[in-house]
C-alpha cells in the first residue's frame, strides 16, 4: 500500500512521459492533478487505517541488496505520517496552481512527479540507503526544477543549492557507513539499528557519526551557518518549487533527526545537546533578524523558514538535555517539532504561493514597489492577511498549536534557550505584518508597476490559485482549533522517541 | 598443472579470434572486412559463455602462475562486456575502412593482453601482459594517422616503454630477493628479504601497473590519447587497461607484499593524488573528451581506496570488483554519446539535445550523473561500498577526501549535463548532429547496465565475495 502511495506519481510520471511535448499542455498539468489527488486520498486511507497505533503500521520488508545489508523497509508510524500527510497535500496544493501554465509543461510535470515519489519515499524509508537514495534524488530533481524553470540567477542558484545539499548528503552517508560498520551483525536497516543502537558506548567514534550525520541534515534544515545556499534559491526557484523546497525538502532534515539522528545514536545525542540548541536559538534569532531587514518577499519568507526551522532544532534539542526527568515535557518538545513541521510546510507553502501570484502580476518580488493591492485584489489581500497571521502564531492556527507545545516543552528542560527564543516570535510577527502592511495596504500608486510582461491591471487571485491556497490553510485552521487528530499519532510516536532516547 | 586449457577458454577465444582474424583479413576484399568484425564478436560472447559455464572457484592453474578466482572471472566480464560495447561504438567510425581488420584485432590482442594482466600470479606472466596490454593499445591510438592521433600514439608508447622498462627491473629485482617469480613462492620470502631492496623492487613494479590504471602520477598518456585518438579507441583505452592494472595491483598488496611495508599510506597518497588532480583538472576542460580524460583519472582515484585497504578490509576486494564493472560500463555509455555526435567537441554543442534526441539526453543524465556518484546507479553503490571499505579500514579520512573530491566533480559533470537541457543556439539548429544509431544503441545498453546493475546489484553482488589468491 505505502509502495503504491510512493511510487504512483512515478508510474503516471512515465506513463505521460512518452507523449509528445507537443500536445496539449493541458494533458500534462490535468494528469499531474488527477495523480496528485489520487495520492493525497490514498494517504487519507493510510491516515484512517494509522489511526493512533503506537508503532509502524504499512510496514513491508523486501531484501533488496542482501550482499550490502541493504533492504527495501517501509512503513510509517506517528512521526513520519503527517509528513507524508503535508507532502501529499502540498503536490497537489503545486499541481492545482500551475494547471494554467503553459510554458515547458512536460518536463516540469514529470519533475514533479518524481520529486513527489522521493519526498513520499524518504518520510517511508526504514532503510538507511533507501533514505539516502531519496534524498540524493531529491536534490537532483530540485536542481533541475531551480535551474530549468527558475528566474533571474537561477543557474547559479542552482548549482549551489546542488553542492551544498549533496556535500551534505555525502556526510550523511559517511555517518550511516559508520552506523552499518558498528552494527553487529552489519546492517543499515532503521528498525533494527534502533533497537541496537551500535555506537551507544563508543564515545569519540559516536561523536563522529553524529557529526557527519547532523551536519548533512543541519545543511538540508538548514540551520545557522549552513543556510546562505537556501536565500538564493528559494528567490530564484519557480513558486512551486519553492513551495516543495520550502515546505517539503526542509523538513527532511528535521525529519532526519527524529527518525535517524536521535533514535539511532541517542547516547551521542544527549552528550551535544546543547550544541543543537544552540544553533536552534541561533537560527531562531538570526533568521527572524535577517528576515527583518530583506526587502525581497520571497527572500523574506525563506528566511523565516531559517527562524521557523531554528525551533524545531530548538525542540529536539532540549529534549536530550535532561535525560531520564520531566518526561511529559519532552514529549511535548517532540510533539510540538513535529506540528511545527507539518504547520510549517502548509503555511509557508501559501506564502509562496503568493509569492508567486504576486509576481505573476507585478513581475518582481520587491515589496517595494507594490502598495495597496488591498484595493484591486481583495481576496488576495484576503488570504496574505490571514496568512501572515497565522504564520507567526496567532492561536486557532497551526502555528500557534506547534510553537506553544516547542516553547512549554523547552522551557521545562532548557528555560534558557527557550527565553531566549522568544523574541524571535515577536520580530517574526513585526516583520510579518510590516510585510502585509506594505503590499495590500497604503495609498495605491497612480501607475500599477509594470515591468516587462506584465498586465497593466492588478487582477485577483485566479480561481486555480485559491483552489490551491485554501485547503492549506484550511488544514492549518483545522490544526489550530481540533488538533487532536493529528496530535495523537504524533504523541504516540514521540513518546516512542522520548522512551528510545533515555 | 592442476587444470588444462579449459581454465583459460576466455583468454583462447580472444587469441584465436585475433589470429585468425588477421588471417581471414588479408584474404578479405578491403571494403568488406566485416566476417573479421564479427569473428570478434563471436570471440567475446564465447569467452563470456565460458566464463559462466566455468566450475566452482577459486582454483590456480598453470603451475600457480594464473589465477582463476572471483577476481579473474568479474575481470573478464568487465573485459569481455566492454570489448563488445566498443566494437559496437566503433562500427561507425572503422565499418568498411580498409584496415578495419587490424583495429579489430588489435582490440582483441589488447583484451587479451588485460586478462592476461588481471590474472596472472607470476610476474614473468604479469609483464608479459603488460607488454601484450599496451602495444596493441599503442597501435590502436594512432590508428587515424592524423597529426594528433600519432602525437598522442608517440607520448602513449614513449611512456608506456619507460614504465614498462622500470616494470622489469622491478621484477627482476624482486625475483633476485625473492628467489621466484610466483606470487606464492615470493609471499612466503619477501618478509625476509632485505626490505629497502624489496621496497624500491614494488615501487618500480607498481610503476608499470599504475601506468595502465592511469593513476597519478603516470597519467600524463591519458589526456592526450583521450583527445587525439578516435572515440572509440580513447573510450577503450580509459577504461578496459585499469581493470587488469587495478586488479592486478589488488593481487600484489593483499597477499604478496609484506604486509608492514606501509603500502596502505602510499596508496592512500596516489588515490588522494588521483582523485585531487583529476577533479581540479577536469574543471576547466573546454572540451568534453577532456573532461571525460580527468574525469577517469579522478575515478582512479576513488577505485585506490579499495587498494589501499585490500587488507585491513575484508569488503575491499568484492568493493574494487563492483566499481570496477560499474565505472567500465558507465564510463563507455558516456564515450557512447561522444561516439554518437562526433562533432560536438565543447559542452555548449549539446545543446538542444534533450528537446531533439530525448533518448541521448537520458542516457547521459544517466551516465553523468553516475559518474558522481547518484543512486541508483552502479557507480553510487560501488562508491558506497568502496567508503565502506575504507572507513572499516581505518582510511576514514581518505573517504572524507574521496567526499569532497566526488563534490567539486559535481561541478564539471554538470557543466556537461546543463547544456544538455537547455534550447538549441537557434530555432533552425536540430541540436547535435548524430553519427550512426550503433553509437546510441551502445550508449542505451550501458545505460541500462549501468542503471540495472545498480538497482538489481543484490542478484549478483553476493558473487563478487570470495578469495582473491595472491
Amino acid at each position: 500500500m505505502l509502495s503504491l502511495v510512493v511510487f504512483l506519481p512515478l508510474a503516471v510520471a512515465a506513463a505521460l512521459a512518452p507523449l509528445p511535448s507537443t500536445v496539449s499542455p493541458r494533458v500534462f498539468t490535468v494528469g499531474w492533478v488527477c495523480a496528485a489527488a489520487t495520492d493525497a486520498l490514498l494517504v487519507l486511507v493510510v491516515w484512517l487505517v494509522h489511526g493512533a497505533s503506537a508503532g509502524l503500521t504499512f510496514e513491508q520488508r523486501v531484501p533488496w541488496i542482501p550482499g550490502a545489508g541493504v533492504g527495501y523497509h517501509v512503513g510509517v508510524d506517528g512521526l513520519s505520517l503527517p509528513l507524508v500527510g503535508v507532502t501529499s497535500v502540498l503536490f497537489l496544493a503545486c499541481a492545482v496552481h500551475s494547471v494554467h501554465r503553459t510554458r515547458g509543461v512536460k518536463g516540469f510535470v514529470l519533475l514533479f512527479l518524481f520529486l513527489q515519489t522521493c519526498c513520499l519515499g524518504l518520510f517511508t524509508a526504514l532503510d538507511l540507503i533507501l533514505f539516502f537514495v531519496y534524498f540524493d534524488l531529491s536534490i537532483v530533481g530540485m536542481y533541475f526544477v531551480i535551474a530549468g524553470w527558475g528566474g533571474g540567477n537561477a543557474g547559479p542558484s542552482a548549482l549551489k543549492f546542488f553542492l551544498y545539499t549533496f556535500l551534505g548528503s555525502l556526510a550523511l552517508l559517511l555517518g550511516f557507513l559508520g552506523l552499518y560498520l558498528a552494527a553487529e551483525p552489519h546492517t543499515f536497516d532503521i528498525v533494527e539499528l534502533a533497537r541496537a543502537t551500535p555506537l551507544s558506548g563508543r564515545g569519540v567514534f559516536g561523536a563522529l557519526v553524529l557529526g557527519a550525520i547532523g551536519a548533512g541534515l543541519l545543511i538540508k534544515t538548514p540551520v545557522f551557518p549552513l543556510h546562505t545556499w537556501m536565500p538564493p534559491a528559494h528567490t530564484d526557484a519557480p513558486a512551486v518549487g519553492s513551495v516543495i523546497l520550502a515546505g517539503v525538502l526542509l523538513k527532511m532534515g528535521t525529519y532526519g533527526f527524529v527518525r535517524i539522528a536521535m533514535p539511532l545514536l541517542p547516547r551521542a545525542w544527549n552528550e551535544y545537546a546543547w550544541l543543537v540548541v544552540l544553533l536552534g536559538v541561533v537560527s531562531v534569532l538570526y533568521g527572524a533578524l535577517v528576515a527583518f531587514a530583506q526587502e525581497d518577499f520571497k527572500r523574506m519568507v525563506a528566511y523565516t523558514s531559517v527562524n521557523h526551522m531554528g525551533y524545531v532544532i530548538l525542540a529536539l534539542g532540549s529534549v536530550g538535555l535532561a535525560v531520564g526527568s520531566a518526561e511529559q515535557a519532552r514529549v511535548l518538545a517532540v510533539t510540538g517539532a513535529v506540528t511545527q513541521m507539518v504547520s510549517h510546510g502548509l503555511l509557508t507553502g501559501v506564502l509562496f504561493l503568493l509569492a508567486g501570484a504576486l509576481h505573476a502580476r507585478g513581475g518582481t518580488h520587491a515589496m517595494g514597489q507594490y502598495s495597496g493591492l488591498a484595493g484591486p485584489a481583495p481576496v488576495f489581500a484576503g488570504v496574505m492577511a490571514v496568512t501572515v497571521f497565522a504564520s507567526f502564531g496567532i492561536p486557532g492556527f497551526s502555528g500557534f498549536v506547534a510553537e506553544f507545545q516547542i516553547l512549554a516543552g523547552a522551557l521545562a528542560t532548557a528555560p534558557l534557550a527557550a527565553a531566549l527564543a522568544l523574541p524571535g516570535i515577536l520580530v517574526t510577527a513585526a516583520l510579518l505584518l510590516r510585510a502585509l502592511h506594505r503590499i495590500c495596504l497604503g495609498e495605491r500608486p497612480p501607475i500599477p508597476p509594470r515591468p516587462t510582461g506584465a498586465s497593466h491591471d492588478v487582477t485577483d487571485l485566479r480561481a486555480n490559485e485559491l483552489t490551491a491556497m485554501l485547503p492549506l490553510l484550511g488544514a492549518a485552521l483545522l490544526i489550530g482549533t481540533l488538533p487532536r487528530w493529528l496530535l495523537a499519532p504524533i504523541e504516540s510516536g514521540a513518546v516512542h522517541l522520548v522512551g528510545a532516547i533515555g | 598443472m592442476e587444470s588444462g586449457f579449459t581454465a583459460l577458454l576466455p583468454e583462447t577465444a580472444l587469441a584465436t579470434g585475433a589470429v585468425l582474424g588477421l588471417l581471414l583479413g588479408s584474404w578479405l576484399p578491403l571494403r568488406h572486412q566485416w566476417p573479421v568484425r564479427l569473428m570478434a564478436v563471436l570471440a567475446c560472447l564465447f569467452g563470456l559463455a565460458a566464463v559462466f559455464a566455468a566450475p566452482p572457484l577459486p582454483h590456480p592453474v598453470f603451475g600457480g602462475s594464473y589465477a582463476v578466482d572471483v577476481a579473474t572471472q568479474t575481470g573478464r566480464v568487465v573485459v569481455l562486456g566492454g570489448t563488445l560495447l566498443v566494437i559496437l561504438l566503433s562500427a561507425e567510425s572503422v565499418r568498411s575502412h580498409p584496415r578495419e581488420s587490424e583495429f579489430h584485432v588489435l582490440v582483441q590482442l589488447g583484451a587479451l593482453g588485460t586478462l592476461v594482466l588481471l590474472g596472472a600470479t607470476d610476474l614473468s606472466l604479469l609483464v608479459a601482459g603488460y607488454l601484450l596490454a599496451s602495444i596493441p593499445l599503442y597501435a590502436l591510438a594512432g590508428f587515424r594517422r592524423d597529426p594528433v592521433g600519432t602525437e598522442a600514439a608517440l607520448k602513449y608508447y614513449l611512456l608506456g616503454a619507460l614504465f614498462g622498462v622500470v616494470m622489469i627491473a622491478g621484477a627482476t629485482l624482486l625475483y633476485g630477493v625473492g628467489r621466484s617469480t610466483g606470487y606464492a613462492v615470493l609471499a612466503r620470502t619477501l618478509p625476509t628479504a632485505p626490505p629497502g631492496v624489496v621496497a624500491v623492487a614494488a615501487v618500480a613494479l607498481l610503476a608499470g601497473l599504475l601506468f595502465k590504471a592511469g593513476a597519478v602520477p603516470t597519467q600524463f598518456w591519458i589526456p592526450d590519447v583521450t583527445r587525439g585518438a578516435d572515440a572509440a579507441v580513447a573510450a577503450l583505452v580509459t577504461t578496459l587497461p585499469k581493470v587488469g592494472g587495478l586488479v592486478a595491483l589488488f593481487r600484489l598488496v593483499d597477499g604478496v607484499f609484506p604486509a608492514d611495508g606501509g603500502w596502505p599510506v602510499l596508496f592512500a597518497v596516489l588515490a588522494t593524488a588521483a582523485m585531487t588532480l583529476g577533479n581540479l583538472a577536469a574543471l576547466n576542460q573546454p572540451t568534453v573528451r577532456g573532461l571525460l580524460a580527468y574525469s577517469t583519472i579522478s575515478q582512479v582515484g576513488y577505485l585506490l581506496l579499495a587498494v589501499t585497504v585490500a587488507v585491513e578490509s575484508e569488503f575491499a576486494g568484492p568493493a574494487l570488483l563492483y566499481y570496477l564493472l560499474a565505472y567500465a560500463v558507465t564510463n563507455l555509455g558516456a564515450f557512447a554519446m561522444v561516439c554518437r555526435f562526433p562533432h560536438a567537441e565543447t559542452p555548449r554543442d549539446y545543446r538542444g539535445l534533450a528537446r531533439w534526441r530525448p533518448g541521448a539526453a537520458v542516457v547521459l543524465l544517466v551516465c553523468l550523473l553516475g559518474l558522481v556518484g547518484t543512486p541508483p546507479t552502479a557507480v553510487f553503490l560501488g562508491k558506497l561500498r568502496v567508503f565502506l571499505a575504507a572507513v572499516d579500514g581505518g582510511y576514514g579520512w581518505l573517504a572524507v577526501v574521496a567526499v569532497v573530491n566526488t563534490v567539486i566533480s559535481l561541478f564539471y559533470y554538470l557543466r556537461w549535463l546543463v547544456p544538455v537541457f537547455l534550447p538549441a543556439v537557434s530555432v533552425r539548429d536540430g541540436g547535435p548532429v548524430p553519427a550512426g544509431g550503433r553509437a546510441a544503441l551502445g550508449g542505451g545498453i550501458a545505460a541500462s547496465v549501468s542503471l540495472l546493475a545498480g538497482i538489481g546489484a543484490g542478484l549478483f553482488l553476493p558473487l563478487l565475495n570470495g578469495p582473491v589468491l595472491p
